[in-house]
C-alpha cells in the first residue's frame, strides 16, 4: 500500500523536512538529493545587493519551499514574514516561529497561536513550530494549522528526543500531522521519533554540522524510512522478565 | 528620507522600480513592504517613496532550525 | 435468535391497546423512523455518532488471532487495533494477563480507591415500549411517582445510612417526570448528598443547563446497543426509539455544562463485542472534543424484569463481561468504571480488585421504598422495580467488604463548584 504523507492538499513521498541552513548553497542540491527532500525551509531575510546569488537557483523544482518566519519575536512580525514569504511567489506554505529568547530559542506557543489564527484565515498553509504542550497543539489545530511541530530538544543541540514522552502524548492525541523539529541530531533518533508515530522529521543542524553532509542528508533519510516502517508494521512484543506469579485475579469467574 | 531596511536613503520621489533598479536588485528575487504593507510587484511603477516611508526590502536565504 | 422472549402480553390492557401493542411488535412499517428526530429535539453538529458507526460496522472480530491479542498486552498505548484484539474471541484465553494489565492501569490511574453511590429511583412512569425493560409502558406494574416530600424522605433515609453521591433515576416520562420536577428533585439532594447524578431520559442542552444549576453534575445516557437497525427492533414506541437524539445525550450535556458523562451499552440486547467497541469509542471520542469532561462506563447484562423472567444476558456470560471491563480498562485507563448491583457479589468483589473503580451499594430499583428495604420490611405502597438486582448489600457492608478486599471506600472525590 502507498503511504503518502499529506500536507495541506499535497501529497508528498518523503517523510524529511530538510532545513537549509548553516550551509554553503553549493552543498544543498547534494544534500536535498541525497535526502530524498520533498521540504525545504527557507529564512526570508532583507537583500543584500552586493551577494547576488539566489537560493532558489540550487533547490530542484520539485521541491516544495516551506519558508519560516525566524527572527519574529511576536505574532504580528511573524505575519508580516509570512506576507512577504508569499509575496516571494513561492506558495502558501509557512513554517511559524516566533521566539522570546534569544538564549534558549525556545517558541513561545501563546504567540505562535495568535500568529495561526490569523495567517490560516488568509489562507496560509500553516506549520507552527512549538513547545510539546497538549492544550497549545489542540488550540493550534483549533486556530487551522495544517499541523504541529513540537521541538525534540532545544534548537541546535541536537540532543535528540528529550520531550519524547510528551511528543508522543501529542501524537495521540492530535489528528494533524506531527512534525518533530528541532534538537534531532543523529539519525537513530530521528527513526525513534518516526516508530512512535510522527508523521514527518524535520532537521537542519545535525546535517549542516556533519563531517560529510551529503552521506548524513542520506543516512537521516534511511533512518526516517526504517522508522516509518516499524510504525506501520507495528512494533513487537517486548518481554517482560522476572514477572512473578501471584494468584489469579480471574479465579472468581463463574461461568 | 526613506528608511529602506534599517537606513535613511534619499529616495523620496522615486518609485519602487526605480530604486530597485538603480541599486542592482533583481526583481524577480525580492518581495518588498512599505510601512508594513505588502506591495505587489505589479505595483512598483505606481508606488512612489515619500519621506518617512519604512521600507524593507527582502529575499529567500537558506534558514531552518537554526 | 428468540426475539419473543421479550413479548408479554398484560391481561389489563384494552383491546385497543393490545391491538396497538401486536401491530409494532409485529410490523416494522407500523413504527416510526428511529432515525428521525422528533419535534422539539435539539440537533446538533457532530460527526461522533458516524465515527463510531462505521468503525463499528467494520469491525470483523473473528479476524483477530492471539498475535494480535500478545501484540496489544505487550504495546505500551492501547491503540484502537489494540483494542479491537482485547475484544476478540481470540483474547478470552489471555484473559488472565488481560486482568493483569488492567489491574495495573487502574491502580496507575485510580490506586486502590473504590467509590460508592446509591441510586435513587423517583418515578417510574414511562412513554416508552422498549420490550426488554421492566418499566415499559406496556408492562403491568405499579406506578408510581414520588412527592417532593417523599423524595427528600428518601434522601434521609440514604444519607443518613452515610452515603454521599446520589444518582437520581426516572422512568421515561416527560409529561409524567417534567424537567422542572426533576430540577426539584436536584435542589433537594444538594442538600444532603456531595454529588448529583442523573439518569433520566434525554434532554436539550439548554435543560441539561437549567438541571446542572439546579445541582446535578453528572449525566448517563446507556444507548443500550449501538447497532441502529436491532435498536429499532427492541424500543418499538417513544421518544426513546429516536437512535441520533440519544446518541447525542452526552454530547448535550456536556454542552450544558455538566461536569462528566456516563456511557454504557446493555449487554445481552444485541452483539455484545460490537457494543462493546462502540461504547468505548463513543467515550474515545467525546473525550477527544471534549478533553475537560469526565467520562464513566457502565457494563449492565440483560437482566429478568417483573412479568417476565426469561429475559436473560445470552452469550455474556461472566468471563465474557470480565474480557469487556479488562478492555475497556487498557484501552481508557482514565475513565470510570461503574458495576452495578445487576452483578452478584463474587463478580463485583473480583471486579473491583481489575478494573472497575464504582459499586452502588444500598440500592432498590423500586419507588420510595428504601426505608422499608433498609429495615427489611414489605413496603405495599411502593412502585414496582426496573429489574432484579443480584447484590443486596447495604451501604454499611459494602464498604466494610471493600475494606476487607484491600481496597479504600471513597464516598466522594470532588468539590461541586
Amino acid at each position: 500500500m502507498k503511504d503518502t504523507f499529506v500536507l495541506g492538499g499535497k501529497e508528498f513521498n518523503s517523510r524529511f523536512i530538510l532545513g537549509s541552513g548553516k550551509y554553503s548553497m553549493e552543498l544543498i542540491k547534494a544534500a536535498v538529493e541525497n535526502a530524498g527532500a520533498e521540504i525545504i525551509t527557507l529564512a526570508v531575510r532583507r537583500t543584500n545587493t552586493k551577494q547576488n546569488e539566489n537560493i532558489l537557483d540550487y533547490i530542484p523544482d520539485n521541491v516544495t519551499l516551506l519558508p519560516n518566519t525566524s527572527g519574529a519575536r511576536d505574532a504580528k512580525e511573524a505575519v508580516r514574514i509570512a506576507r512577504m514569504s508569499r509575496e516571494l511567489g513561492c506558495g502558501d506554505f509557512v513554517k511559524i516561529e516566533i521566539m522570546k529568547d534569544s538564549k534558549y530559542l525556545l517558541p513561545d506557543n501563546v504567540e505562535t497561536i495568535k500568529a495561526t489564527e490569523i495567517l490560516a484565515k488568509e489562507g496560509f498553509v500553516v506549520l507552527p513550530y512549538m513547545y510539546p504542550d497538549l492544550y497549545s497543539a489542540r488550540d493550534l489545530v483549533n486556530a487551522g494549522a495544517a499541523a504541529v511541530m513540537p521541538l525534540a530538544s532545544p534548537i541546535g543541540s541536537n540532543k535528540g528526543l528529550a520531550t519524547k514522552e510528551f511528543i508522543q502524548i501529542l501524537i495521540d492525541e492530535i489528528d494533524v500531522p506531527v512534525i518533530v523539529d528541532a534538537g534531532i541530531g543523529k539519525p537513530s533518533q530521528a527513526c525513534e521519533a518516526m516508530e512512535m508515530g510522527a508523521a514527518a522529521i524535520m532537521a537542519n543542524t545535525a546535517i549542516a554540522t556533519a563531517g560529510n553532509i551529503p552521506q548524513m542528508a542520506g543516512a537521516f533519510k534511511n533512518a526516517i524510512e526504517a522508522g516509518r516502517s516499524a510504525y506501520l508494521a507495528g512494533l513487537g512484543r517486548v518481554l517482560e522478565r522476572g514477572a512473578s506469579a501471584s494468584d489469579p485475579l480471574t479465579g472468581f469467574l463463574r461461568d | 528620507m526613506v528608511h529602506i531596511n534599517g537606513k535613511d536613503v534619499n529616495a523620496a520621489g522615486k518609485k519602487i522600480s526605480e530604486y530597485l533598479a538603480e541599486n542592482g536588485y533583481v526583481v524577480g528575487t525580492v518581495a518588498v513592504e512599505c510601512n508594513e504593507e505588502i506591495v505587489s510587484k505589479s505595483r512598483y511603477d505606481e508606488v512612489v517613496l515619500k519621506d518617512g516611508d519604512i521600507v524593507e526590502i527582502v529575499s529567500f536565504v537558506g534558514g531552518g532550525s537554526r | 435468535m428468540a426475539e419473543n422472549q421479550f413479548f408479554v402480553d398484560s391481561d389489563k390492557l384494552s383491546e385497543t391497546a393490545l391491538a396497538h401493542k401486536h401491530l409494532i411488535e409485529s410490523d416494522k412499517s407500523a413504527r416510526t423512523n428511529h432515525m428521525e428526530y422528533m419535534e422539539g429535539m435539539e440537533r446538533i453538529s457532530s460527526d461522533i455518532m458516524d465515527k463510531v458507526l462505521s468503525a463499528v460496522d467494520a469491525y470483523d472480530y473473528d479476524s483477530y488471532t492471539a498475535v494480535d491479542v500478545r501484540r496489544a498486552l505487550a504495546s505500551e498505548n492501547c491503540s484502537i487495533e489494540d483494542f479491537k484484539a482485547l475484544l476478540s474471541p481470540a483474547a478470552l484465553p489471555f484473559l488472565e494477563e488481560m486482568a493483569k494489565k488492567a489491574k495495573i492501569e487502574t491502580s496507575k490511574h485510580f490506586g486502590n480507591t473504590v467509590y460508592l453511590f446509591t441510586p435513587l429511583y423517583i418515578a417510574n412512569y414511562c412513554e416508552n415500549y422498549c420490550v426488554y425493560c421492566g418499566f415499559n409502558c406496556y408492562n403491568d406494574i405499579n406506578r408510581k411517582k414520588l412527592g417532593y416530600d417523599e423524595i427528600e424522605h428518601e434522601m434521609k433515609v440514604i444519607s443518613d445510612s452515610g452515603i454521599e453521591e446520589i444518582l437520581m433515576l426516572t422512568g421515561e416520562s416527560r409529561s409524567m417526570s417534567d424537567v422542572k420536577y426533576i430540577g426539584e428533585a436536584c435542589k433537594l439532594a444538594r442538600k444532603y448528598f456531595r454529588n448529583v447524578g442523573l439518569e433520566i431520559y434525554p434532554v436539550n442542552s439548554d435543560e441539561y443547563r437549567y438541571l446542572h444549576e439546579c445541582g446535578a453534575d453528572y449525566v448517563t445516557v446507556f444507548q443500550e446497543t449501538y447497532d441502529s437497525d436491532k435498536y429499532e427492533t427492541l424500543h418499538l414506541m417513544g421518544h426513546k426509539r429516536v437512535f441520533p437524539y440519544r446518541f447525542e445525550a452526552q454530547e448535550r450535556a456536556i454542552m450544558g455544562g455538566m461536569r462528566g458523562v456516563g456511557i454504557s451499552a446493555l449487554l445481552g440486547l444485541s452483539d455484545f463485542r460490537k457494543d462493546a467497541l462502540a461504547t468505548a469509542l463513543h467515550a474515545y471520542y467525546l473525550q477527544r472534543k471534549y478533553p475537560h469532561v469526565e467520562y464513566s462506563l457502565s457494563c449492565p447484562r440483560l437482566r429478568p424484569i417483573i412479568n417476565n423472567d426469561k429475559i436473560n444476558p445470552l452469550d455474556v456470560g461472566e468471563r465474557q463481561l470480565c474480557q469487556v471491563l479488562c478492555a475497556y480498562r487498557i484501552f481508557l485507563p482514565y475513565v470510570g468504571i461503574t458495576v452495578s448491583s445487576r452483578e452478584q457479589k463474587h463478580f463485583r468483589d473480583g471486579i473491583v480488585k481489575i478494573a472497575a473503580t464504582k459499586v452502588s451499594a444500598g440500592v432498590s430499583t423500586g419507588i420510595g421504598d428504601h426505608e422499608s428495604k433498609y429495615a427489611g420490611e414489605e413496603d405495599e405502597t411502593a412502585g414496582d422495580e426496573q429489574f432484579e438486582i443480584s447484590d443486596a448489600r447495604s451501604f454499611d457492608e459494602m464498604y466494610e467488604d471493600m475494606a476487607d478486599e484491600g481496597l479504600q471506600p471513597v464516598l466522594n472525590d470532588y468539590v461541586y463548584v
